[in-house]
């Protein structure tokens, strides 16, 4: 018979024993990396939970990766059906097959890509409501009617895009073709919704407009239509576009760098061109949206406007000059590799008004990348006064920032329009005066905008902002609707000297579009942070309080190594993706091949540059092929 | 070397010189720092090796010569000059690696933001004095006894500003209070340089907290006297303020 004391003992023994066993669970639980359930802050026994970690990584971190991770793929899903629609139309009106092919070989990624970004929406909302319950709970309060519109979207896109990308073919010619682009276009449409029915949240957080009485709807509605709410919706419609073109580049690009035959290097080629041009189109708009985005914030929030464009996120800006100023450059980079590679001869013709392109350019980018504060050591500083330069400052403000950009815009316009012409005799016999028309154009243009970029230093900033900057842009799209028609109108009667031929591009011209691809997530990555930063300790701005541990803003640093591991795994899941949705034709292709030909798209998509295409590009044996 | 390459080298060392000795001595211009001298050379290599390698044949004719020297196939005097490169190169991986890894005296680059977020308190204000000419007239009488010593005439150049580091601000210049409202001033001249976020370094400024010696209302006429005096307009979203 045990006395008490034993009982006790034994009864301490079982306690501590199943202690251990529970503690041996929870360390285990711990280490495969279940969220931490204790609450945060809250010490109260009863008070709901405000917030749950994980381990290692921090619940901040994941979100912060996955969020990003679902927002690229978000753009690519809805980047690429604008991308393919538009190739479609070209292809149908043009009865150009080539445009036709492209269309489906992208919408062919969309399955699969739509599914992979569903499920990182998933993720991301299972860790959201995980992570942040409290103010998830707020968010769904506000945004309950706006979920149900977004789930019906989602069902009404996801048909669409069965019909469309099934029907493909059996929808090819005549009326099905005009019913088949409809579809497209319907697809679009949809899918802008999709992006800015969640736009509305987080623009909602950065720019909240609460209302106490009315309607769940009323509530809702009037959360949604928030200051900031367009301008990011007309950005992010931009940045789409431009990141379905620099992806298509990029995929051409690595396509063309491990081609084999010459009518693969023909076909790749040519994606990289329609790709780059896409891209091009949609980035030469996009710092005006970006511009109008930048007013509205600082409008709406004078603390939020200065610590994005003169606080703590200032460097964030410069970086984001850097990547803008690789992208133009790499952008027309390729434009001129594309005279002097496919238009035979024309390299000594060309090669001046390039220089003159690229130093404008370079001049341009020196601008958009000084810092207003600038980095110096202590000697330096005291040598200069201050941080803030006596000269060169002048360059770390708007009005310069603007100028340069619309400037850049207008000679990468420029650098088409030469592409365009090139390898071209005009015949008309207006020819001489609509040159000179186009010339003086392009000339009082340029002057103007200068002439409003230093005016717009002696007048009060809402008359800059208001007018000056406004105009530079107008004036800016004044030349493209002035120069554009005139153009098409000429090189309808001109004569064709030198044709355009495929295939020759060296290996740096896929290189380049690579590049491109990557600057354009870079962005996306760093805007991404910049944005959500820019709410610095709040989770809706100036309405509820971050009060978990991660109440901070991560050094620039810090941000700098997620964003570079968010474009890191953002380009592993699109290599994924194409690799997954191009199995088939490789198949295909080597049953082909078996029977003695091979189809473009057939050869697997290796990077890593062919030694012979620098050889093949200069001895340009082979097809010669008209644009 | 190639001829072709003369050029280039030309092109950088004269601007590297524009910059370190040209820029500097231009009217109202000082040294620039070295971070924004690499900058621009930065910018200026890239544009040589984008405009060389356009064409295969200019891509040959630059790259050409460096390969040839770095190989040894040019031969004669520029063999002994390669293993000379060959010898220097590791050495300067290595001085540079010293340079950057040894304990110094020297204090770390100064990244300063010269106009950090203000506190949100301070976003929705504006200013409550009308702007008549006695309130003007009366903020720039304070200005020239409370401001004035350091930031002189509007311009940063007071009697007393040559003991500080940085220098007072030129209110004069466009990229100061004309790029703020008057809001943000209402702030810094009510905190002071102790009422700065970290990443303006408040250790870094001798600018008095005002709001003990001046009223609230005191400071919006200094404001507006401000404004006056340096011929300037506080940034606005209202086109009739």
């Amino acid at each position: 018979m045990m006395n008490q004391g034993q009982i006790v003992t034994n009864h301490g023994r079982q306690i501590a024993g199943r202690v251990a066993l529970l503690a041996g669970c929870a360390a285990l639980l711990a280490w495969v990396g279940l969220p931490d359930v204790a609450l945060a802050q809250e010490a109260a026994p009863q008070a709901p939970t405000a917030y749950r970690d994980i381990p290692y990584i921090g619940s901040r971190n994941l979100v912060w990766i996955i969020a990003q991770l679902h927002l690229l793929l978000a753009g690519f899903v809805l980047g690429v059906p604008i991308f393919a629609w538009l190739c479609e139309i070209v292809g149908w009106k043009s009865g150009d097959k080539r445009y036709d092919k492209l269309a489906k070989e992208f919408t062919k990624l969309l399955t699969s890509s739509y599914a992979t970004t569903a499920l990182f929406g998933g993720i991301l909302l299972f860790l959201l409501i995980g992570f942040y319950p409290k103010l998830m709970a707020y968010l769904t309060d506000i945004f309950f009617p706006s979920f149900l519109v977004y789930c019906g979207l989602f069902l009404v896109e996801t048909a669409t895009l069965y019909l469309y990308w099934y029907g493909w073919d059996a929808m090819a010619e005549g009326s099905g073709k005009k019913f088949h682009i409809f579809l497209g276009f319907l697809l679009n449409v949809f899918a802008f919704f999709i992006m800015i029915v969640p736009n509305s949240w987080a623009t909602f957080q950065s720019s909240p407009v609460v209302i106490s009485e009315g309607s769940d709807f009323a509530r809702a509605w009037a959360a949604t239509w928030n200051p900031t709410w367009w301008p990011v919706n007309i950005h992010r419609l931009i940045a789409n576009v431009v990141l379905g073109g620099y992806i298509c580049g990029a995929y051409a690009g690595i396509r063309y760098l491990s081609a084999k035959s010459q009518e693969e290097r023909y076909h790749y080629d040519w994606m990289g061109y329609v790709g780059n041009f896409i891209g091009v189109f949609g980035l030469l708009p996009l710092p005006f949206a970006g511009y109008w985005l930048m007013r509205e914030i600082y409008q709406y929030n004078q603390q939020m406007g200065i610590t994005l464009m003169g606080g703590f996120l200032s460097w964030l800006f410069i970086l984001q000059a850097m990547l803008i100023g690789v992208l133009f450059l790499g952008s027309n980079y390729y434009f001129w590799l594309g005279i002097t590679h496919r238009i035979p001869g024309s390299e000594t013709q060309y090669r001046k008004p390039i220089m003159a392109m690229l130093i404008i350019l370079l001049l341009c980018l020196a601008v958009w990348m000084t810092p207003h504060s600038l980095v110096a050591s202590l000697a330096e500083a005291q040598q200069m006064g201050g941080t803030h330069h006596p000269l060169l400052g002048v360059f770390g403000v708007m009005s310069a920032k603007m100028t340069v950009s619309n400037l850049m815009v207008l000679v990468t316009f420029m650098s088409f329009i030469m592409y365009w012409r090139a390898g071209k005799q005009d015949t008309a016999g207006w020819a001489k005066v609509a040159k000179a028309v186009m010339g003086a154009v392009l000339a009082l243009a340029g002057i103007a905008v200068i002439v409003l970029g230093v005016w717009g230093y002696f007048v009060p900033a809402i008359i800059r902002i208001n007018y000056f900057s406004t105009s530079q842009v107008g004036i800016v799209i004044f030349v493209m609707l002035t120069i554009t028609p005139l153009t098409a109108l000429l090189l309808k009667s001109a004569k064709t000297t030198t044709e355009m031929v495929w295939g020759k591009m060296p290996p740096r011209a896929g290189y380049a579009l690579v590049l491109n691809a990557v600057m354009v997530i870079l962005l996306m990555t760093l805007m991404g942070y910049a944005r959500s930063s820019s709410r610095v300790h709040w989770h809706v701005y100036g309405v509820m309080r971050d009060s978990s541990q991660y109440a901070f803003s991560p050094a620039l640093g810090y941000a700098a190594a997620l964003m570079a591991l968010n474009t890191f795994l953002f380009c592993m899941l699109v290599a994924f993706i194409f690799w997954v949705a191009t199995m088939g034709d490789k198949a295909k292709a080597a049953a082909a091949g078996a029977k003695g030909h091979a189809e473009p798209g057939g050869i697997p998509a290796m990077a890593g540059g062919s030694p012979a295409l620098d050889e093949t590009a200069r001895d340009a044996s082979v097809g010669h092929r008209p644009i | 070397m190639g001829g072709v390459l003369v050029r280039p080298i030309i092109l950088t060392v004269f601007i590297y010189l524009f910059l370190k000795f040209i820029v500097p001595n231009l009217p109202h211009s000082a040294p620039l720092p070295s971070s924004l001298i690499f900058l621009y050379l930065m910018l200026t290599t890239a544009g040589i090796v984008i405009f060389a390698t356009l064409s295969g044949a200019s891509k040959d004719a630059f790259f050409g010569p460096i390969f040839r020297f770095l190989t040894g196939e040019s031969g004669g005097a520029l063999s002994s000059a390669r293993y000379l490169v060959l010898a220097l190169f590791p050495l300067l991986v290595g001085w540079q690696t010293y340079g950057s890894t040894a304990s110094s005296d020297a204090p770390p680059g100064e990244n300063r933001t010269i106009h950090p977020a203000p506190p949100g308190e301070y976003t929705g204000l504006s200013n409550p004095v009308p702007k008549t000419l006695d309130n003007i007239n009366y903020g720039k009488g304070l200005y020239a006894s409370r401001c004035s010593p350091c930031h002189g005439n509007f311009d940063g150049k007071g009697f007393a500003a040559a003991g500080f580091t940085p220098p007072p601000a030129n209110f004069k210049d466009p990229t100061t209070i004309a790029m703020l409202q008057e809001s943000y001033l209402f702030w810094r001249i009510k905190k002071g340089g102790v009422g700065l976020p970290v990443e303006g370094m408040p250790w870094k400024t001798a600018m008095p907290r005002w709001e003990l010696e001046m009223s609230d209302e005191d400071i919006w006429k200094v404001i507006m006297g401000e404004y006056d005096g340096a011929g300037q307009k506080p940034r606005t979203w209202d086109e009739s303020e």
